[in-house]
């Protein structure tokens, strides 16, 4: 099939885009849920975690309705030229965010956690401004967390399946992914691609965690040393 | 502990039911998405009449025929096409001398909006829509038919990147109906009774005569009768009051 690397470009742009704009968003997120806990942070670690307990198509669902013509959300992108974002990458990339929103902020917020209240209070000391704290002291000592949510998030948005293909209309170069195509692939009788998409995706997933697991091990023997 | 041996408990107590809800008077049959209200229709008259339980499986001819190929459990096969049920019964998959065309279906442009398309298709040349829904042509037959019709038109490649797909034409009518895409093809057999929004029938002679082709995969009597009765006078008029055709001899 010629339009494999169509889907497979679609599909990495999707997964990078989704993981920049996801390290963006947890992490703020991530801070404030490190920070004391509290009975509403607790609903909103619950809410954050949803994706992962919900059917991918309760969230298609959701998002099919949401970002539809009729939907109160999309009026106020009508004075802007959108009618809907079903069907395009934007959308695409909204439904992803929001599919790995957890695999984001949980490492994030563990790697924050970790650090401890000691560090702080050693800037503080030092005069440090609470903005300057954060940037130079808790985002450098977190970075493990960071590259664990990045690979996390983009592993996962590869592997994304059901909910591309209740929004995504599966339009060639653009919200065709790798997962869809496997699967229209399998529907057409086509087992020699389906095959070797297939066994690219599975190669690649291995890789993501092998490299996930060999950095955390590398990283916890720096820390010991 | 106690959570995962209640969980098991339960699933050997499923192992236990399992046989019995599929007791031998149960028919299993797979049903290309555009038929599924009249067959959920014919389905219920039949049990009415026989006893027997149709239980209906929903989807795309082409998925069904690969879910076919790998053995699933069905007795019986109603495709949106010829070619699908034809090949099953050259491959020995199907009972040779079941296969018949138990409908003519017609493809239709449909938009959920009144008045968007015109009593002569020209909409489709104007161009003033974001989105134009098919069914995904590697599965589902009407999807082969709406870009046949397109080519055949040649205004295919003018529309080609504003076509989204439905992985079938039940979530080509969804993708349509929610008005997500302005207009698309779909059966008129989704649209025929409902009357909502606006159509356009396309000319018969603009895409290869959709045969709907049934056979069946297990020779049971049950499953015979089933196919019996969608020939029946009972089973035609069914089909027919949803604006499918039917060859009578």
């Amino acid at each position: 099939m010629n339009d494999i690397g169509g889907a497979i470009w679609v599909t990495v742009n999707l997964a990078a885009t989704t993981t920049l704009c996801l390290l963006v968003i947890a992490t703020p997120i991530g801070w404030w849920l490190s920070r004391r806990r509290n009975l509403f942070k607790d609903i909103v670690t619950a809410v954050i975690a949803l994706p992962i307990v919900l059917p991918p198509t309760v969230l298609g669902f959701y998002l099919l309705v949401a970002m539809g013509p009729k939907s109160p959300l999309m009026d106020l992108l009508h004075p802007f030229g959108v009618r809907t974002l079903n069907f395009s990458f934007a959308g695409l990339v909204i439904g992803s965010i929001i599919y790995s929103l957890p695999f984001a902020v949980q490492p994030i917020r563990n790697a924050f956690e970790a650090l401890g209240q000691r560090p702080f209070d050693v800037a503080a000391t030092l005069r440090a401004s609470k903005l300057d704290t954060f940037f130079n002291v808790a985002l450098p000592m977190a970075r493990k967390g960071f590259l664990t949510a990045a690979l996390l998030v983009f592993a996962h948005t590869v592997g994304e399946f059901g909910v591309v293909l209740m929004i995504g209309g599966a339009i060639p170069g653009k919200t065709e992914v790798v997962s869809i195509r496997i699967w229209q692939l399998v529907e057409q009788m086509d087992w020699p691609s389906a095959h070797r998409l297939a066994g690219g995706l599975l190669v690649f997933a291995f890789a993501a965690l092998l490299s996930l697991l060999v950095i955390d091990r590398r990283w916890s023997a720096q820390n010991d040393a | 502990m106690t959570i995962r041996r209640s969980f098991l408990t339960g699933l050997a107590l499923l192992a236990l039911i399992m046989p019995s809800i599929a007791s031998a008077k149960d028919i299993q049959v797979a049903v290309a998405a555009n038929f599924t209200d009249a067959a959920k229709e014919a389905a219920s008259a039949f049990e009415k009449k026989t006893g027997t339980h149709v239980s209906l499986s929903f989807g795309p001819s082409g998925g069904f025929y690969s879910q076919i190929q790998q053995g699933a459990p069905f007795d019986a096969f109603l495709s949106a096409d010829a070619e699908r049920p034809t090949k099953l019964e050259t491959e020995g998959l199907g009972i040779k001398g079941t296969r018949f065309v138990y409908a003519y279906g017609t493809l239709v442009l449909w938009s959920a909006t009144p008045g968007f398309v015109d009593s002569k298709g020209a909409v489709i040349a104007k161009g003033k829509f974001e989105h134009l829904a098919i069914a995904d042509p590697a599965s589902a037959p009407y999807g082969v038919a709406a870009v046949e019709y397109l080519k055949k038109r040649g205004l295919y490649d003018a529309v080609a990147a504003k076509i989204v797909k439905g992985s079938s034409i039940a979530q080509t009518f969804g993708f349509i109906d929610t008005g997500s895409a302005e207009l698309g093809f779909v059966a008129l057999s989704q649209v025929y009774k409902s009357g909502k929004g606006s159509r356009w029938i396309v000319p018969a002679g603009d895409y290869t005569p959709m045969d709907q082709q049934a056979i069946l995969l297990k020779d049971t009597p049950e499953g015979r009768a089933w196919l019996a009765f969608l020939r029946s006078p009972e089973g035609v008029k069914i089909i027919t009051s949803y604006g499918y055709k039917v060859h009578t001899s």
